[in-house]
């Protein structure tokens, strides 16, 4: 973490995973990417910029400064809109400026002026800022939506092969009342109006939270999720204040393909950085037709669970049942046996089936035959339920969680494979996600280790594309893993890198026990993957 | 379960003599009847020397862990058992018992060896089963995944290699248990498994799948000659 504020603060912001670095901007542009760098611009001639969409830092101020800038990139252009007041509020106008980049150091970097393409006299009911740009993918139509809290939200045709205005005499069509920082997205057959209710401006007491609403057609009518029309106030929240950051606006949506969707922000008070106003990046998940923030991932334990098979990703070592192995089935004293001993309670089957040997604190015993004679393992069920119980019947009391220290005796040293099975709450399918400092990181989230819960064993991508635990962390990029969360709040899992080799590869169920890395498909359940909170 | 074995029973023999399965009843075991054999339209072997049942002393499918089924199904039960390629109607002795390998060809994707002990008159319970086949590839085949199911826990080895481990009382599903990427070579390639049951239904299934996860083709399986 590179941001400079003391040291409690920073241990609060790792937990939240704000951006890293230089965040702070008040009305973020949607999100650029450029010559492999992200870059957004803000009001007051502010910019960011960003390497890997985790980290950033300020970024060059555009010729043109104002309020509240949007940008969109159409063939060889950036084209950006900047609003300012020109006289009394709501007397405002748009102006467009355009570059063939946004990088500073290359050749080609010049900003040309556009012109006005959009205004307001000041005694109309609307006041022209807050731009917003949406090209439609339908019929590859540009559009620009405007205003504020006076008065209407409208839309007006630009041309994509200039950025100005189809016919600067249309009359603008009124979309929407009572909010700003409007912006439009397509997705699925709906036409979105994104926009900003709320109270901006005021640190902690900011009430900003987006909110949305949907069309058939980009002139809508918009719709949010009870019927009511954007133009009467209607719009369905999206996303709001929560944890310690107050005041979401300025939706952008951060489009980074294969179906993995993202939205830039700001806040307007992240309290660990002493309430300034600040950019941020969410996933973007879509719920019964709706736009919904997601969560960029906590660090925690975890199951990692297939979406595609149901199993939970596993060391591949021979579990123990928690509370140890049950004893058989026909005795009267069957139980649920101690924990596994250290030292290895757990008994070692001969070649010809000869009942384990139990650990001295209790462990496993053998299984009763399918005739219901009991039992002959030793030790079984000396901490279990006891005569009279039952099979059934449970222990008496609470069994503790498996303790990993006590069930790893036995697990090999060196490398281990992975696999998957059935979630039974042992040691070796609880996996550590935990940010690693200084390793970089991708929009919205740092790099991550994944290592069995309580050890440094830790998930890697092999050399020939598969899999592999090593037996500590040792930092190399191949133990670095993105894990972005999918628009059905499920999540992909890819290594920063593969050894020799420069293919992008996620963590893939393939069959029903196994797990490899394969490219990503966005329309396969094979990537994708449910933590759970074990 | 008697009657289960009952059925299976003349079952098999019946459908071993005319190579049909009526609807509604087991997959039926019938000896090859060609040379070699294409894998089954999706990509399931279907020709398999099947060697009988040994019996293991099992109390439980509960017992089948990790360490013993390893322990289990790699004790040397007979010679070269890891290596050899057998042929229809070779014996090996395991204790005082003197078992035979048998070529077979299921109707169905599944290889069911609950019948196959049965018609026999063998052990169907506690038992381990070994098969051996031999898939032919007209050509290199690189990055291809073993992709099979048992019931209950098995081992599997291609040319030698040991690929897959399945552990537990299980169900035979479809891909259950998939190998990492390898190669097969030009020529043949041996694919071997060990199915190691206490009660219930014991059966297998295998196939190789593409580098899409898309059954692969292309290839032949054959067991040597027949009924020699």
């Amino acid at each position: 973490m590179r941001y400079s504020l003391p040291a409690a603060v920073l241990t609060l912001a790792s937990l939240a995973f704000a951006l890293d670095g230089q965040v702070v901007i008040h009305d973020p542009s949607t999100i650029m990417l450029c010559n492999g760098k992200f870059y957004t611009y803000g009001t007051g001639g502010s910019s960011l910029v960003s390497d890997d969409g985790w980290t950033w830092r300020r970024g060059v101020t555009p010729p043109r400064r104002g309020m509240a800038p949007d940008i969109i990139h159409i063939g060889d252009r950036y084209y950006m809109y900047i609003a300012a007041n020109i006289g009394a509020q709501p007397k405002a106008a748009i102006n467009m400026i355009w570059s063939k980049t946004l990088d500073p150091d290359s050749p080609d970097y010049k900003w040309e002026e556009g012109g006005v393409v959009a205004s307001s006299d000041g005694v109309e009911d609307c006041n022209a800022i807050d731009p917003g740009l949406f090209l439609d993918p339908n019929d590859g139509r540009l559009w620009l939506v405007y205003g504020s809290y006076f008065g209407y939200i409208r839309l007006v045709q630009l041309d994509p092969k200039t950025g100005r205005r189809v016919n600067p005499i249309d009359q603008p069509r009124n979309i929407a009342i009572n909010c700003e920082a409007s912006v439009m997205i397509y997705h699925d057959g709906w036409y979105y109006l994104l926009a900003t209710h709320g109270s901006c401006c005021r640190g902690a007491d900011s009430g900003y939270n987006i909110r949305a609403g949907r069309a058939r057609k980009v002139t809508g009518p918009f719709l949010d999720n009870s019927g009511l029309d954007m133009l009467q106030g209607g719009g369905k929240l999206v996303v709001g204040s929560g944890g310690r950051v107050i005041g979401a606006g300025h939706f952008g949506l951060l489009d980074l393909g294969d179906g993995v969707q993202k939205f830039s922000m700001h806040f307007e008070a992240d309290l660990d950085r002493g309430g300034a106003s600040v950019l941020d990046i969410r996933p973007l998940l879509w719920k019964d037709g709706w736009p919904v923030a997601g969560e960029n991932l906590k660090e925690g334990t975890y199951e990692i669970e297939s979406v595609r098979t149901g199993t939970a990703l596993e060391l591949a070592v021979e579990g123990v049942p928690v509370g140890g192995r049950r004893a058989g089935r026909g005795g009267g004293g069957a139980g649920i046996g101690g924990p596994v001993g250290p030292g290895g309670g757990r008994g070692v089957p001969g070649a010809t089936g000869d009942p384990g040997q139990a650990g001295a604190a209790g462990g496993r015993g053998a299984t009763g035959e399918p005739g219901g004679r009991a039992a002959q393992g030793t030790g079984a069920g000396a901490a279990g339920a006891g005569p009279g119980r039952g099979m059934f019947g449970g222990t008496g009391s609470p069994i503790p969680p498996q303790d990993v220290a006590q069930v790893s005796t036995n697990w090999p040293a060196s490398n281990v494979d992975v696999r998957m099975s059935n979630y039974l709450c042992q040691a070796q399918q609880k996996w550590a996600i935990t940010a690693v400092a200084n390793a970089g990181g991708y929009p919205g989230s740092p790099y991550f280790k994944i290592t069995i819960a309580g050890t440094d064993r830790t998930l890697a991508a092999s050399e020939d594309g598969e899999l592999v635990v090593l037996p500590a962390f040792t930092g190399g990029p191949e133990q670095l893993w993105r894990i972005d969360q999918l628009a059905d709040g499920s999540w992909r899992i890819m290594p920063k890198s593969i050894p020799n080799s420069k293919e992008a590869l996620a963590l893939s169920a393939v069959g029903s026990s196994f797990a490899t890395l394969a490219k990503f498909d966005p329309k396969s359940e094979k990537q994708r993957w449910l933590l759970k909170t074990p | 379960m008697p009657a289960l074995a009952a059925l299976a029973c003349s079952l098999l023999l019946a459908t071993a003599a005319t190579g049909d399965t009526a609807p509604g009843q087991a997959p039926a075991l019938m000896r090859p009847a060609s040379p070699t054999k294409a894998p089954d339209p999706n990509g399931f072997l279907q020709r398999w020397l099947l060697l009988e049942p040994i019996r293991v002393p099992i109390r439980s499918n509960a017992e089948l862990t990790d360490s013993f089924v390893q322990a289990a199904i790699k004790k040397e039960y007979f010679p070269s058992q890891f290596t050899v390629i057998p042929h229809d109607g070779d014996k090996v002795t395991v204790g005082d018992a003197e078992l035979a390998w048998h070529a077979v060809d299921t109707g169905d994707y599944n290889v069911n060896l609950f019948h196959f002990a049965v018609d026999l008159g063998k052990p169907t319970f506690n038992v381990v089963f070994w098969a051996v086949t031999i898939v032919n590839c007209p050509r290199e085949m690189p990055n291809v995944r073993l992709a099979v199911g048992s019931n209950s826990a098995s081992i599997w080895w291609v040319n030698g290699r040991e690929v897959i481990d399945l552990y537990g009382d299980r169900h035979m599903i479809v891909d259950d248990g998939v190998s990492k990427r390898l190669t097969l070579h030009k020529g043949p390639n041996i694919v071997r498994c060990a199915v190691i049951n206490s009660p219930g239904l014991s059966n297998m299934c295998a196939r190789f799948l593409d580098a899409e996860d898309k059954p692969l083709k292309g290839f032949t399986v054959s067991v040597g000659e027949v009924g020699k």
